[in-house]
């Protein structure tokens, strides 16, 4: 049909990202990342900050064009999309990758249910008849929206949201905010779910659940979450399969127990020494001016 | 400022006055006035035979001060906590100014003379508004002093509060709407009514006031798609209205169509108008997107004026056919084998016919305006206009596509002000590119955003009082300009997003059908 449509391979990796880059102007925010998410699997992205995390979501989901590489997806039915070819709002549609956002990006006066609907943009679209038939109320189109208001009833049901299904999002409490969100972007039946630090600010409680919402999505509905986290007791209880990046890089790529060990992610996270590599004169002067410092 | 620190703590009710402070406070005001006073006030040119000579006023200047003066005062006391002593002096004044004030108005021309000597300056509607200003001084005194150690409302509770008041308003606007409308259709027909004191007096200026009020419903109606629901500032829109307007008025003066054949074509060259706007525009949003569209409306105007051998130019097309009833026209002589209205029908010939006719004209089509909204808002074009309102990338993010999403916005808002428009040239008769400068974009934002973003009943309401009233008292023209910037800048203070901007959600989540009445449990997610 278009150029980032092939058909699908059998057993190929649901997205295979080769030699991703990511350069703005003289930054070089990706350099040379590859990995494999699978699907029914919660694949981790995890670093210290500035490490490119975001900005590989943004690649993903359209909002950059990669500078050098490939983000093959494997959609279960409609085949094979080279994302980095397809324009921004295609590949949700399209493609079925969906996305949260590190800062919250709901439709704030919109209602709680009004977002889900709108989630469902494309299928009632098609369903009115690009409005026409919707002008005229056929039936067509309410049962499409009566659909789409059911399927906007699991998600609320799930995250525990029907009773406030017809409050204003932005006066949500910020963690039932949060998966508002992931139910939203789950409306969009998506096949890969990328999570932009979905637990940031959440209580223990809260991220409990959470944790408990995404075994359950990977579980029930098939798909792959792309998870991006800060939060180590969320990301080592429910990745299968974590990937490390730092300053753009890959560092480290396997298992949470491998990753946990891999002295690469430790001398990431925790520096290195380094007292050692200073020359004697220096690590003096250093000493006398912290006493200067003091004063 | 200790003053600013009393209030900003809220403790300001027990504590001593800090006169020297207050003294300052009061007096920096008052000079600040009196500065500007001296530059605006003090000095006028008056035209006299020879020339033109200077005219002094200083009794004004010292008025503006003197009041300024004791104007914060009253402001710093009612902050302070201290009502009693503003109430005694402002509400004597008030109703000393008040009493004056009538008598000017209704005694004979020499003891008004005499009174008017007293007052503090020399124009009846700066005394007017001088009083009027003391009363609500008053009034918030006398509140002050009811509702002793009642803390201050926070800005958060207004707004709350507000938003409360409109969805209520709303709620009854339901029932109201209806009324209206019955208002709306019934009203012109009182032009027939023999004359009784119970009934208002429908005549020719009445219907045509209410002809431009519901032009400039319609037009906010359609700018509310724009600006209300999508969110797109369009500072440029009355240029739609030139394209509808011009549309209509060239096909049907060259090639002598009817108003209903050209009304879809106008249409549809607006939209067309309105898509050539959005593509450049795409990226833009807020401020920036103003400026684009302020200037597209100008491109506009200027074509309108500068390409003569299409347009005319600012010569203005004149012999605009009227609009006829299914072919029936409105003139008391009909040429050879055209039937008119009153002949048909059997009436004698009247000219208010026409102008009942457009006032149904343009009635309708406001109300289809009206109709396309409120359905539109409930489909999914509705939905994706109002969640690119709230964030753009959010919408990329589930895959709809705002440039389309955009454009339809441009368009269909462009579609309305283009029927607006050859209704305006259908009525005029005459049209010059006069009629559509920068001014008339104002208006229609300002009605929008005084009713209240994406609000129907709101743009009624702010039609009717920044049109029609101003109509009803052109004697105080040169003060309309004035009473408008009031309006806004205290809409702007009280109520930020417009009168009645409270949102129903479009849909609501219907009972669940029988069966498992399971609820969505807490938060947890639920997941088993």
């Amino acid at each position: 049909m278009n150029a980032a449509r092939r058909p699908a391979t059998d057993n190929a990796p649901l997205l295979n990202v080769e030699h991703l880059t990511m350069r703005f102007g003289g930054l070089v925010a990706i350099d040379d990342v590859s990995f494999e998410a699978a699907d029914k699997q919660i694949t981790a992205i995890i670093g210290p900050n500035g490490a490119g995390k975001t900005t590989l979501f943004n690649c993903l989901t359209g909002f950059y064009k990669p500078s050098v590489g490939r983000l093959a997806l494997n959609h279960p039915t409609a085949g094979k999309f080279l994302l980095e070819r397809m324009e921004g709002y295609r590949i949700p549609w399209r493609a079925g990758v969906a996305r949260t956002f590190q800062n919250i990006r709901l439709f704030g006066a919109m209602s709680v249910l009004e977002n889900l609907i709108v989630a469902q943009h494309n299928k009632l679209m098609g369903a009115s008849a690009f409005t026409f038939a919707g002008l005229i109320g056929l039936p067509r189109y309410r049962n499409a929206e009566a659909e789409a208001v059911e399927l906007a009833r699991y998600w609320l049901d799930l995250v525990g949201l029907t009773d406030r299904a017809d409050w204003d999002a932005a006066n949500l409490p910020y963690g039932d905010q949060r998966r508002l969100e992931i139910a939203r972007a789950m409306c969009t039946k998506p096949v890969l779910l990328c999570l932009d630090e979905p637990a940031a600010g959440l209580n223990p409680r809260e991220s409990d659940g959470l944790n408990k919402l995404l075994t359950y999505i990977r579980d029930k509905h098939g798909i792959g979450l792309l998870l991006i986290e800060h939060d180590m007791n969320v990301v080592m209880e429910i990745s299968d399969h974590i990937i490390v990046l730092d300053y753009g890089r890959k560092i480290s790529d396997g298992s949470p127990e491998q990753v946990r060990n891999d002295p690469a992610v430790i001398r990431a996270y925790l520096g290195e020494e380094e007292d050692e590599d200073l020359p004697p004169e220096v690590a003096a002067d250093l000493a006398a001016g912290t006493d200067q410092g003091g004063r | 400022m200790t003053v600013a620190d009393d209030v900003s703590t809220g403790r300001a009710a027990a504590k001593p006055l800090d006169v020297p402070a207050v003294f300052k406070e009061c007096g920096l005001t008052a000079l600040v006035v009196f500065g500007l006073a001296v530059g605006m006030v003090a000095f006028r040119t008056r035209d006299v035979p020879g020339g033109l000579e200077i005219a002094t006023r200083f009794g004004s200047v010292a008025a503006v001060t003197v009041i300024a003066f004791f104007g914060r005062l009253a402001v710093v006391l009612l902050r302070e906590g201290r009502p009693l002593p503003v109430l005694a002096t402002v509400l004597p004044f008030a109703v000393v100014m008040l009493v004056a004030l009538l008598a000017a108005q209704f005694f004979e021309p020499g003891t008004a003379a005499a009174v008017g000597a007293y007052l503090p300056f020399g124009d009846v509607v700066v005394n007017w508004i001088i009083t009027i200003v003391a009363f609500g001084f008053a009034g918030q005194a006398a509140w002050a002093l009811r509702h002793t150690g009642a803390s201050k409302k926070s800005i958060k509770d207004r707004e709350r509060a507000m938003d409360e008041f409109a969805a209520r308003f709303q709620r009854t606007a339901r029932l109201i709407g209806p009324v209206l409308l019955a208002v709306a259709i019934v009203f012109p027909l009182l032009a027939f009514a023999p004359e009784t004191p119970f009934l208002p007096k429908v005549d020719r200026r009445t219907l045509d006031i209410a002809i431009l009020v519901a032009t400039y419903i319609m037009l906010g109606w359609g700018l509310n798609i724009v600006v209300g629901l999508a969110g797109l500032l369009d500072l440029g829109y009355v240029a739609f209205y030139a394209v509808g307007a011009y549309s209509y008025a060239l096909l049907a003066t060259h090639y002598d169509l009817s108003f209903w054949i050209c009304l879809p074509f106008a249409g549809m060259m607006a939209a067309s108008a309105g898509i050539i706007l959005g593509f450049p525009v795409l990226r833009l949003r807020g401020d920036y997107l103003a400026i684009v569209t302020l200037g597209f409306g100008e491109m506009i105007r200027v074509i309108l004026l500068n390409w003569y051998s299409f347009t005319n130019g600012p010569d203005g097309i004149s012999g605009i056919p009227r609009p006829s009833f299914f072919g029936l026209d409105f003139v008391r002589n009909a040429p050879e084998g055209v039937e008119t209205f009153h002949s048909f029908f059997g009436l004698s010939y009247s000219p208010i016919d026409r102008i009942i006719f457009l006032y149904y004209v343009i009635l309708v089509l406001a109300l289809l305006t009206n109709l396309f909204t409120l359905r539109i808002r409930k489909l999914p074009v509705g939905r994706a206009w109002e969640a690119l309102r709230e964030d753009e990338i959010a919408c990329r993010s589930l895959g709809i596509n705002p440039r389309n999403t955009k454009l339809t916005a441009f368009s269909i808002g462009a579609m309305f002000a283009g029927f607006a428009g050859s209704f305006f040239a259908t009525r005029q008769g005459f049209i010059s590119p006069e009629s559509f400068t920068f001014i008339e974009s104002a208006v229609i934002l300002a009605i929008v955003v005084l009713g209240g973003f994406g609000s129907q009943i709101g743009v009624v309401l702010a039609a009717i009082i920044l049109i029609g009233l101003p109509e009803f008292f052109r004697d105080l023209q040169q003060y309309r300009m004035l009473a408008f910037g009031a309006a806004m800048v205290l809409i702007m203070i009280w109520r930020p997003a417009g009168l009645l901007a409270h949102r129903e959600p479009t849909i609501r989540l219907p009972e669940k059908p029988k069966g498992e009445s399971r609820s969505g449990s807490s938060a947890a997610g639920a997941a088993p």
